[in-house]
């Protein structure tokens, strides 16, 4: 397992390129643009074989995500504050039609007046969206749950997006002792995504999207409540099946436990 | 339900009977009619077919027929 001193956005680079996603729309935006950058150079050395969408802004990025996301792609996305705000309707819509996206929201506060700094209102702001929030507190943390969150995102009991947030600056910017972990043992804890729920193919077809009465509309979001619920106990477990996959030291990430309180180190779902 | 709400077989649109809107009936008057086809061209919801028949259960009496027939042919009666 290999140690190295890198930023946290650094740190959520180098995890995206682990879980190799297939398509990656981003639009940067302070402080969350190194992972944009990060990301831009990993598929243009080679290292990540994607398509990197250079989108005009935050609400096509995520468009792009749903669209690639129901066209079967592993994708990912990153963001903060004005960006996450602008890419507001299109989270319902990932969160309804059950796209397992994976976002790192940097989280910064909203204007006005302008502020680039550390703030939650953005994240908390997309509460009722139907994503999952995972909050993190060290350059280690946001490695590891971006991996994680793929696993939860994906697996059949849940099917919902999951927003990874870290404070904006203060961990986005922080450089810190990181374990990478092997290539190999990350294809045995997150084989490919195969979707069977919400796809296009013209094998199979299905439509997505489509307009609905207030009674299915209703049970639909309902769903999705109860996919959140039952995700609780999926997080737990894939934590800690990562715990002992990659031989992590449990006071290294002790946040198994779910909305407890907000003790030091917790990982909270929304 | 489908998670995420697809629809995964077609023909739902068809089911779904649009005539329960309609608050104006078009009735055509065959004797009056010169066969323009104005009023096939321009619904919106494809429901008069070459024969000049109205399919009722999808027209939701928007009432461009009657505005459109040069000779008064269709008239526009209240339903409900």
């Amino acid at each position: 397992m290999a140690l190295k001193i890198i930023s946290t956005n650094r740190a959520v680079a180098e995890a995206v390129k682990l879980a190799k996603p297939q398509v990656i729309p981003v639009y940067p935006i302070t402080p969350q643009t190194s992972i944009s950058e990060y990301l831009a150079q990993f598929v243009a050395n080679g290292e990540l074989e994607a398509e990197y969408i250079r989108v005009e802004s935050e609400h096509s990025a995520i468009s792009a995500c749903v669209g690639a996301s129901a066209a079967g792609a592993r994708v990912f996305t990153a963001t903060s504050s004005q960006g996450l705000a602008l890419m507001h309707e299109i989270l319902f819509v990932a969160a309804g039609l059950r796209n397992p996206i994976v976002m790192a929201n940097a989280n910064r506060s909203l204007s006005a007046p302008l502020n680039i700094w550390n703030d939650h209102q953005d994240s908390i702001a997309e509460r009722d969206s139907g994503w999952i929030q995972v909050y993190v507190e060290s350059a280690q943390e946001a490695f590891d749950s971006i991996l994680i969150s793929y696993k939860v995102s994906e697996n059949k009991k849940v099917l919902l997006p999951s927003m990874v947030c870290l404070d904006g600056f203060i961990l986005t910017h922080t450089v810190e002792p990181v374990e990478i972990v092997p290539k190999d043992e990350v294809n045995n804890f997150l084989p490919e995504y195969e979707p069977e729920h919400a796809i296009l193919d013209p094998e199979k077809p299905m439509s997505l999207g489509t307009f609905t009465d207030p009674n299915y509309y209703m049970e639909a979001r309902h769903q999705i409540e109860e996919a959140t619920q039952r995700s609780k106990k999926v997080i737990e477990r894939v934590n800690k099946e990562f715990n002992e996959t990659f031989k992590r030291k449990p006071n290294r990430r002790s946040h198994t436990k779910i909305q407890k309180g907000h003790r030091k180190g917790q990982q909270r779902v929304q | 339900m489908e998670i995420g709400a697809t629809v995964k077989e077609p023909g739902s649109t068809r089911r779904n009977k649009t005539g329960s809107w309609r608050i104006f009936k078009p009735i055509l008057d065959k004797e009056k009619c010169i066969e323009c086809d104005n009023c096939i061209l321009f619904c919106p919801d494809a429901c008069i077919s070459p024969e000049y028949e109205i399919d009722y259960d999808y027209c939701k009496g928007c009432g461009i027929c009657a505005e459109e027939c040069p000779v008064k042919a269709i008239k526009m009666e209240r339903e409900r």
